[in-house]
């Protein structure tokens, strides 16, 4: 169990050493990339069974006992989450045999692809917020890489937009854990649960808390913040914004939930509300912003920052359920989002077109295609029984409990209009004839060789297999609705991750 | 750089710079220095040898990708905290192995020890290849 912990940081790592010395190599890396996420998601579904058996897990890095030294910490959470991480990793790093071009691998695709996933690997299991800022760099490093990889012009125009928004959010979130440091002395996570609350200066911390609001709220692209995430998504290939839109805004959710459940809980009223507020006007923004675009990947952008909202207002309404149903919406989100990501790609490249304007005819020519597309975006819409039917369901109803009849109304147009921004890539891509005097495309991403029916099983196998996932979670929905449950209800009272990290022998 | 001068005290310099990194690496345990001073020592004799001979030379007389190097030490960096696992402790603690050779000198061999040269090197080979692409880059 003990090793089990740290294999969300080491498999990933080792495979981004073995990647890096067959530099060379790109068909030795791309056996070493899959082989290192399947690997990965071995080890993790076992840590999750661990952590669904037995409860919190840690451990203490170097035997340096906490707080004094850095502990990983599994609780059900970050378990759920470091195995979706490991899955979509897996499913990407297939995606990415078809898509990335032998040009992006010699320059080190393969390598900061799993410097990403130990970043957000690290994340999710550390129990040190000092530590937490470290994996944030560490992902936001592979990640500018990643962005910038190939160069084109559009790439380096939405990397610049990335990379400054992201350094001043880092930069925001060291200075909150600097001043966290010096008015209450730790940055062990689960010894600021106990300090925090008895502290003399409640006044500061709430303050120390807007900052890490701030901070984590640029990291999950949140209303008004979360401009640089449509300026930049659209742009690197579709194996990149896949795993982007999958994970990082993910990983300062998380990072939200864990600071907002676990420390700050002082001044609650405050930070939760403002917490709803913002979720609300994100999910509102986003669904308006998707509505008004052309690219479609723009589009999903803009739904995807629609949907970090939703996980907003299930942390802001502070009760177990809306948590639970915050956290079913995550990996409902996490699934979803990367699926669709990758299906647009795939549409781009067989159409030779970006926008709507030039899109059509799809359902004729591509069927499966279509059909794949129909499922995950009929999923993200929440129609039933698809897996984003439950968890708006039940955000909806923790909203109408907590008497907030307005975030509860939010909710449901903001699902009215996902449906019909949904809707509107069905029916300009895929339903209607190809328009006869196609605007012109823009040159580059999309075009790395014409798609034999080999490489588009390739590129179709994982978006298949997230699209059986989600009819899975959305026909099955007990097994995920009882995780997040028990998640919730952990982190609502977390005597037990508490005690697990400060009690640890040796 | 065409540079007689500058061609001959390089290939002087360079095994002296060398071997002065390896020096400051292994002090770094106890004193001022380590893996990441000594690697960047280790890089500023490789970036002199491209700039008196050229690019082309420097990755010729590295034999190997510079992005290689900086995997090998990112692996050796990553392995040095598994070693904990054969003495049943956790991830990253450091093991001690002091060998009797029957000499005055103790020689002491240590996980960190393999951890600062993993560092040494993924700092020599991350330096090099950002030196060597913008020395292409002039050219």
């Amino acid at each position: 169990m003990n090793w089990l912990l740290v294999w969300p940081i080491l498999i990933p790592v080792l495979t981004a050493a073995l990647c890096l010395l067959a530099w060379n190599a790109p068909g030795l890396q791309r056996t070493l990339s899959f082989l290192g996420t399947f690997v990965l998601l071995i080890g993790d579904l076992y840590l999750f069974a661990g952590v669904w058996e037995g409860g919190v897990q840690s451990v203490q890095m170097g035997e340096w006992p906490a707080p004094y030294g850095i502990t990983i910490v599994a609780d059900t959470l970050s378990a759920t989450l470091v195995v979706l991480t490991a899955l979509i990793g897996l499913g990407v790093a297939v995606f990415a045999l078809g898509d990335i071009g032998v040009e992006r691998e010699t320059t080190g695709f393969h390598p900061l692809f799993h410097a990403l996933l130990t970043g957000v690997g690290g994340a999710f299991m550390t129990g040190d917020i000092f530590n937490l800022y470290v994996w944030f760099e560490v992902m936001v490093i592979a990640s500018f890489g990643l962005m910038a990889l190939g160069c084109e012009r559009a790439q380096i125009d939405g990397g610049v937009k990335y990379v400054i928004l992201n350094l001043i959010a880092t930069t925001v979130l060291l200075v909150a854990i600097g001043l966290l440091y010096g008015v209450t002395g730790t940055l062990n996570m689960a010894d600021l649960a106990q300090v925090v609350p008895q502290h003399a200066e409640q006044g500061r911390l709430i303050v120390i808390a807007a900052l890490f609001l701030l901070a984590f709220g640029m990291k999950a692209a949140v209303f008004p913040l979360y401009f640089w995430l449509p300026a930049s998504y659209h742009t690197p290939p579709a194996a990149v914004s896949a795993i982007f839109a999958a994970l990082l805004t993910k990983v300062g959710v998380y990072a939200m939930i864990r600071t907002f459940t676990l420390i700050f809980t002082v001044g609650q009223a405050y930070t939760y509300s403002a917490i709803l507020a913002v979720g609300v006007l994100t999910m509102l923004i986003g669904v308006l912003g998707a509505i008004a675009q052309n690219d479609v990947r723009r589009v999903l952008s803009f739904n995807l920052v629609s949907g970090i909202g939703f996980i907003l207002i299930g942390l802001g309404l502070g009760t177990v359920l809306g948590l639970a149903g915050a956290i079913y919406y995550t990996v409902h989100h996490i699934v979803v989002m990367s699926g669709l990501f990758l299906v647009a790609g795939v549409a781009q490249r067989v159409a030779h077109a970006q926008g709507l304007d030039a899109l059509g005819g799809l359902y004729r020519s591509q069927p499966l295609v279509a059909v794949l597309f129909f499922i995950v975006a009929m999923s993200l819409a929440g129609v039933p029984p698809l897996s984003g039917f439950w968890p708006k369901v039940i955000l909806v109803q923790a909203s109408l409990e907590a008497e907030a009849y307005i975030v509860a109304a939010a909710a449901l147009v903001t699902g009215l209009l996902t449906l019909y921004s949904m809707s509107k890539i069905w029916s300009l891509a895929f339903w209607r004839a190809k328009p006869e005097v196609a605007p012109q495309a823009a040159p580059g991403i999309l075009d790395p060789g014409p798609l034999g029916a080999g490489r588009k099983a390739v590129l179709l196998t994982p978006v298949a297999l997230l699209a059986v996932l989600t009819l899975a979670i959305g026909l099955f929905a007990q097994p995920l609705l009882s995780i997040s449950e028990r998640a919730a209800v952990a982190l609502m009272a977390p005597d037990a991750y508490i005690t697990t990290v400060l009690d640890e022998e040796g | 750089m065409n540079s007689v001068i500058l061609h001959t005290a390089t290939r002087l310099l360079m095994s002296l710079i060398l071997m002065f990194s390896v020096y400051i690496m292994f002090r770094g345990h106890n004193e001022p220095g380590g893996g990441f001073i000594g690697g960047l020592i280790a890089a500023s004799a490789i970036v002199l040898y491209s700039a008196a001979f050229g690019a082309t030379w420097a990755r010729q007389a590295l034999r190997v990708p510079s992005m290689s190097i900086a995997g090998c030490g990112l692996f050796f960096a990553a392995i040095s905290g598994v070693f904990s696992a054969f003495a049943g402790s956790p991830f990253l603690t450091g093991l001690w192995w002091i060998p009797h050779l029957n000499i005055e000198v103790h020689l002491a061999l240590s996980t960190p020890l393999l951890f600062d040269i993993g560092v040494y090197l993924v700092v020599i080979g991350a330096i090099v290849t950002i030196a060597l692409e913008m020395e292409e880059a002039e050219d």
